[in-house]
C-alpha cells in the first residue's frame, strides 16, 4: 500500500511556496507533500513559518510565489471555503464549538439532515454522528451538549466534523498542547485510524517525542526557510533539534546539582473547598520542586491560593518564616513570592500594553522610590530596567514600546519571567513555564530556572510536561484529585512513577 | 528614536490615519477649527465675557469628567453622577431651608456624595456586579431620594456671598472660580493618570483585569476609591450647580451623565477600558462647551443642541471603527495583509 501511495501524486502539496507580509518573509521556497495514508510532521521553532504553512493550506493566505497542488493539479484557494471544498480540514489547538448545541448539532451545523417539511431530522443526525464516532473508535454521546466537554473531546468532535465533510487532508495544529497523557494517547489512536483509512495528515507539535511516536516523515522549517524532509525512522531527537535551531542545543534539561538551603516556602495543611485538601509541603532555597499531576488535579489552584489570588479555607502558608495573610497577592509579593501564571495571555500579561510597561507592572512602587520624586514614576528607570532584563533573558524584540502582543509565545513568556524576576523574589512559582513555546526558548527557560535555583531561589514548578518534570526537579510532588498523592525524590522520579501517582495507582504515601 | 518618544508619551492612546495622528490631537484641532469658525460667524462669540461664561457653564460637566475618565480607563462607568448631583443639590436646599449655615452644609453634602459613591463601589467590588448595571440602578435610586428630600419645590434664597463666589471670576482673570478648581483638579488627575503607579494600574486593570490582579495590583480597592471619588466630585458639582443658579431642585443636572460620558468617549478614551488620555477628554469637554455656546448664540433650541451632542458621540465611537475597516480594505487590496482574502476565485 505504501508503495502505491508514494507513486500517486501527493494529496495536498506546497511546491516552492513563498509568502511575505510587508518586509517579513514568512516562507521562502517551501515544499511540503502530504501523501494519503501518511502522518507528516511539521517541525520548527516559533516564528519558523509553521502557522503560515497551515494558513496557506487552509486557504487563508495565498502564496506570493510557488503553487498549492491538490492531487498534483495546481489550484488557487480563494478562501477557506475553497480549501474545505478540496477536502482540507484544520483542527486547531483550541476548538470553537457552540457550547449550547449538542455534539451532533455541532458536527452537522448548517448541513443538518432534513425530514418532511424541512424539519431537522434528529434521529438521522444522531445515528450518523454515532457512526462517525464508531469509525473513530471513541465513546461520545451524540446528544450531549458541547459545553463541559474536555478540550480533547472537543477536538474529537472537530475531527468527526471534518470526516463528515469527507475531508481527505487533516491538519492538526498543536492539538496536544493542552491534553493530558491519556488524552494524547486517544488522539493518536484516532489519528492512526484515519491514517489507515487513507487520510493525509499534517501534525504539528512542540513535543518532539510525539513526532517520533506518531509520524512517518518530518519537514523542518527555520526562519521561514525550508530545511528538509526526512523519514522519522532515521532521525534522533538531537538531529531534529539541530535541524530546527540550526545549531547544537545545550542540554534541554541543564539541571545543576544543589545543596538545598533554608525552608523558603512552607505550606501546611492548606485546604480550599472544592479545589484541594490538606496539602502540605516545603520548598527550600536552591531547590526546584515540581508539582505534577493530571490537568484538574488542583495544582494551579494550590499556586493561586498560595499567591493570594484565591482564598484558602484552612491551613497556613509561610515565606521565609513569615506567615502570609489569606487572599492578598500584595502581601505575598512583599514577602518575596512571585507567580508566573498558567495563562500567559489572560493572567501573565496585559496584551495591549508595551513590553516595558508589562515588565514594570510588578514594581510600580520601586519604580517610584528610585526616582526620589515622590509618587511619580520614572520612565527612564522603567526603560533601563526593561532593557537590562531583555538583555539578560535574550528577549527578541523590535522596540520596548511595542505591545507585548506582537511577540512570539516564547518571548512573551520571557517578559512574564522578567516582570517577576525583577521583583527579586525568594520563592518563584512557575505554572506550566514552557507550554506552547519552542524548543530553543524552552531550553533557555530551563537554564534560567536552573541558574536561579543555583543562586538560592526556591522554585516550585507546575508542569504537565513529564520529561521537563523528570529533567528539572530535585523533588517531584504529585497531586491526584486535590490531594498530594506522592513525593518522589529526583533519583526515583521516572515518567512511570510520576504517572502512577498522578492517576492514583500508587496509592497514598511516599511511593518509591 | 524620535517616533519612539512620541509613542511613549501616548500610553495606548487612540490613533488616526494609520497611527500618525493621535486622537487627542485631532480633537484639539477640531476644537481650534470650531473656535475660529465661531469667531468668524458669530460676532458675540470670541469675547472675553462670552468665553468666560461658556467656561462657567461647563463647570459641573468638566468637574465630573475627571473621575469619569479614571473610571472609564479602568473599564468602569458611573451613570449615577448626575443623580448624585441632583441629590446633593436637593439636600443643600433642604438644609439651608432648615436653617443650617452654608459652612455647615458643604461638608455634610460632600459626605453624602462620598456615601453615594461608596454604595456604588461596594456593590461593584464586593458583589462583583457590572458597574453599568449597578449605576443604572443607583441613578434611579439617588434621583428618587432627591425627590423624597425636596419634592418638586425649588429652594432659591441662598446668600449672595456664595452665589457670587460660584459665578464670579478669579480676580484679574476671565476664569470663573469653579473652573479654577477644575484646573487644579485636572492637573492632579492628569499627573495621577499618566505619571504614577496608580495611573499605570488603572490602564492595566482596564486592559486586562486578571493580569493586573495577578501582578499584585489591588484591583478592588482601586475601583472602590474611584467610585468614592466620583461620588465626592459629583456632590461638589451639586453644590456648584446649586449656588451658580441660586436654585436647589431635585431634577438639577438631569441627563448630565450622558454629556460627561460623551465627552470622555469623544476625548478618545476606550469604553472597554485601558486606553485614553486626560488631555483628550479636556479638549472634548471644551469642544462640547464651545459648540453648545455657539448654538445658543445662534438661537438654536436645546433639542437641537442635544442632537449635536448625540451626533458627536456617535462620530467619536464610529470613527475608529471606520478607520479599522478602511485599513483592512486597503491591506486586502495590497494582498499583503494578514486578513483573509475574500475575493472570489475558482478552484479547479
Amino acid at each position: 500500500m505504501s508503495a502505491a501511495a508514494r507513486s500517486a501524486p501527493p494529496t495536498l502539496a506546497l511546491v516552492n511556496v513563498s509568502k511575505s507580509f510587508g518586509a517579513v518573509r514568512a516562507l521562502r521556497d517551501v515544499t511540503l507533500e502530504l501523501h494519503a495514508g501518511e502522518v507528516h510532521a511539521l517541525a520548527g521553532e516559533n516564528g519558523a513559518g509553521k502557522s503560515t504553512v497551515v494558513k496557506t493550506f487552509a486557504g487563508v493566505h495565498r502564496p506570493d510565489g510557488g503553487e498549492v497542488r491538490v492531487d498534483g493539479e495546481p489550484v488557487t484557494f480563494g478562501g477557506p471555503a475553497d480549501a474545505q471544498q478540496a477536502g482540507v480540514a484544520v483542527i486547531y489547538q483550541e476548538p470553537t464549538l457552540f457550547p449550547d448545541l449538542s455534539v451532533a448539532e455541532n458536527i452537522f451545523m448548517g448541513r443538518q439532515p432534513r425530514s418532511a417539511l424541512r424539519r431537522i431530522d434528529r434521529r438521522t443526525m444522531h445515528e450518523r454522528t454515532a457512526a462517525l464516532f464508531e469509525r473513530l473508535g471513541v465513546a461520545l454521546d451524540p446528544q450531549q451538549p458541547a459545553r463541559g466537554l474536555s478540550i480533547a473531546d472537543q477536538q474529537v468532535v472537530e475531527i468527526a466534523k471534518a470526516i463528515s465533510r469527507d475531508a481527505r487532508v487533516l491538519i492538526m495544529d498543536e492539538p496536544t498542547a493542552a491534553l493530558t497523557g491519556q488524552e494524547v494517547a486517544r488522539l493518536f489512536a484516532v489519528t492512526r485510524t484515519l491514517q489507515e483509512q487513507g487520510c493525509a495528515i499534517l501534525f504539528i507539535s512542540h513535543r518532539l517525542e510525539e513526532i517520533f511516536e506518531l509520524c512517518q516523515r518530518v519537514t523542518t522549517l527555520r526562519d521561514g526557510g525550508y530545511i528538509g524532509t526526512d523519514p522519522v525512522a532515521g532521525l534522533t531527537p538531537d538531529d531534529l533539534v539541530r535541524r530546527m535551531v540550526g545549531r547544537d542545543l545545550d542540554a534541554l534539561y541543564p539541571k545543576q546539582d544543589v545543596t538545598p538551603g533554608d525552608v523558603a516556602l512552607k505550606v501546611d495543611r492548606l485546604t480550599r473547598e472544592g479545589a484541594f485538601t490538606d496539602v502540605s509541603f516545603e520548598v527550600r532555597r536552591g531547590e526546584i520542586v515540581a508539582l505534577a499531576g493530571l490537568v484538574g488535579a488542583g495544582r494551579s489552584e494550590v499556586a493561586r491560593a498560595i499567591f493570594g489570588v484565591d482564598r484558602w479555607d484552612a491551613g497556613l502558608v509561610e515565606i521565609a518564616g513569615s506567615r502570609l495573610p489569606v487572599g492578598s497577592p500584595t502581601a505575598a509579593m512583599a514577602a518575596g513570592l512571585a507567580l508566573v501564571p498558567e495563562d500567559r495571555r489572560q493572567q501573565g500579561l496585559v496584551m495591549d500594553m508595551s513590553i516595558e510597561r508589562n515588565m514594570g507592572l510588578t514594581q510600580l512602587r520601586s519604580l517610584r522610590r528610585e526616582t526620589g520624586r515622590g509618587p511619580l514614576i520614572s520612565r527612564t528607570v522603567e526603560r533601563d530596567r526593561a532593557r537590562d532584563w531583555a538583555l539578560r533573558l535574550q528577549l527578541k524584540y523590535a522596540r520596548l514600546t511595542d505591545t507585548v502582543g506582537v511577540l512570539s509565545g516564547g518571548n512573551q513568556q520571557k517578559v512574564v519571567l522578567a516582570k517577576w524576576l525583577a521583583t527579586e523574589p525568594t520563592v518563584l512559582i512557575v505554572d506550566e513555564p514552557t507550554r506552547g513555546i519552542d524548543v530553543g526558548t524552552k531550553a533557555e527557560v530551563h537554564r534560567l530556572l536552573s541558574e536561579l535555583a543555583a543562586q538560592d531561589l526556591a522554585v516550585l514548578m507546575i508542569s504537565s510536561d513529564l520529561p521537563e518534570v523528570i529533567g528539572m526537579a530535585d523533588r517531584v510532588l504529585v497531586m491526584h484529585e486535590g490531594r498530594l498523592a506522592a513525593e518522589i525524590p529526583r533519583a526515583q522520579a521516572t515518567e512511570e512513577s510520576v504517572m502512577a501517582a498522578a492517576t492514583g495507582r500508587a496509592g497514598t504515601g511516599k511511593a518509591a | 528614536m524620535t517616533p519612539d518618544v512620541s509613542k511613549a508619551a501616548a500610553p495606548g492612546g487612540r490613533r488616526l490615519a494609520g497611527g500618525l495622528v493621535r486622537w487627542e490631537t485631532a480633537v484639539t484641532a477640531l476644537l481650534i477649527v470650531v473656535f475660529i469658525g465661531g469667531a468668524g460667524t458669530s460676532p458675540g462669540f470670541a469675547t472675553t465675557d462670552n468665553l468666560s461664561f461658556a467656561l462657567g457653564d461647563l463647570s459641573e460637566i468638566a468637574l465630573i469628567a475627571l473621575p469619569m475618565t479614571l473610571l472609564v480607563v479602568c473599564g468602569q462607568v458611573d451613570l449615577s453622577v448626575a443623580s448624585i448631583l441632583g441629590l446633593c443639590s436637593a439636600l443643600t436646599g433642604k438644609l439651608w431651608d432648615a436653617g443650617l449655615s452654608i459652612e455647615m452644609i458643604i461638608p455634610l453634602v460632600l459626605v453624602i456624595g462620598v456615601v453615594c459613591g461608596l454604595v456604588n463601589g461596594l456593590l461593584v467590588t464586593r458583589l462583583g456586579l457590572p458597574s453599568l448595571a449597578v449605576t443604572i440602578g443607583t441613578m434611579t435610586l439617588y434621583r428618587g431620594l432627591a425627590y423624597v428630600v425636596l419634592g418638586t419645590e425649588a429652594i432659591t434664597a441662598f446668600p449672595q456671598t456664595y452665589t457670587d463666589l460660584a459665578t464670579s471670576n478669579v480676580p484679574g482673570t476671565p476664569v470663573p472660580y469653579p473652573i479654577a478648581v477644575f484646573a487644579v483638579l485636572a492637573i492632579a488627575t492628569a499627573v495621577t493618570l499618566h505619571a504614577t503607579g496608580v495611573g499605570r494600574s488603572l490602564f492595566a486593570i482596564g486592559a486586562q483585569e486578571d493580569a493586573a490582579h495577578f501582578a499584585g495590583i489591588r484591583v478592588k480597592r482601586i475601583k472602590l476609591v474611584l467610585f468614592v471619588l466620583s461620588g465626592l466630585v459629583a456632590g461638589f458639582a451639586g453644590l456648584v450647580f446649586t449656588l451658580r443658579y441660586g436654585s436647589a431642585r431635585a431634577d438639577n443636572g438631569l441627563g448630565f451623565e450622558l454629556t460627561v460620558i460623551a465627552a470622555v468617549l469623544l476625548g478618545g478614551v476606550d469604553f472597554d477600558g485601558g486606553k485614553g488620555t486626560l488631555g483628550g477628554v479636556i479638549a472634548a469637554v471644551l469642544l462640547i462647551g464651545l459648540l453648545k455656546n455657539l448654538l445658543m448664540l445662534n438661537d438654536v433650541s436645546g433639542d437641537t443642541q442635544a442632537i449635536v451632542t448625540g451626533l458627536l458621540l456617535i462620530v467619536s465611537v464610529l470613527t475608529p471603527r471606520l478607520i479599522a475597516v478602511v485599513r483592512e480594505a486597503r491591506g486586502r487590496r495590497r494582498g499583503g495583509g494578514p486578513t483573509p482574502s475574500t475575493a472570489p476565485a475558482a478552484s479547479t
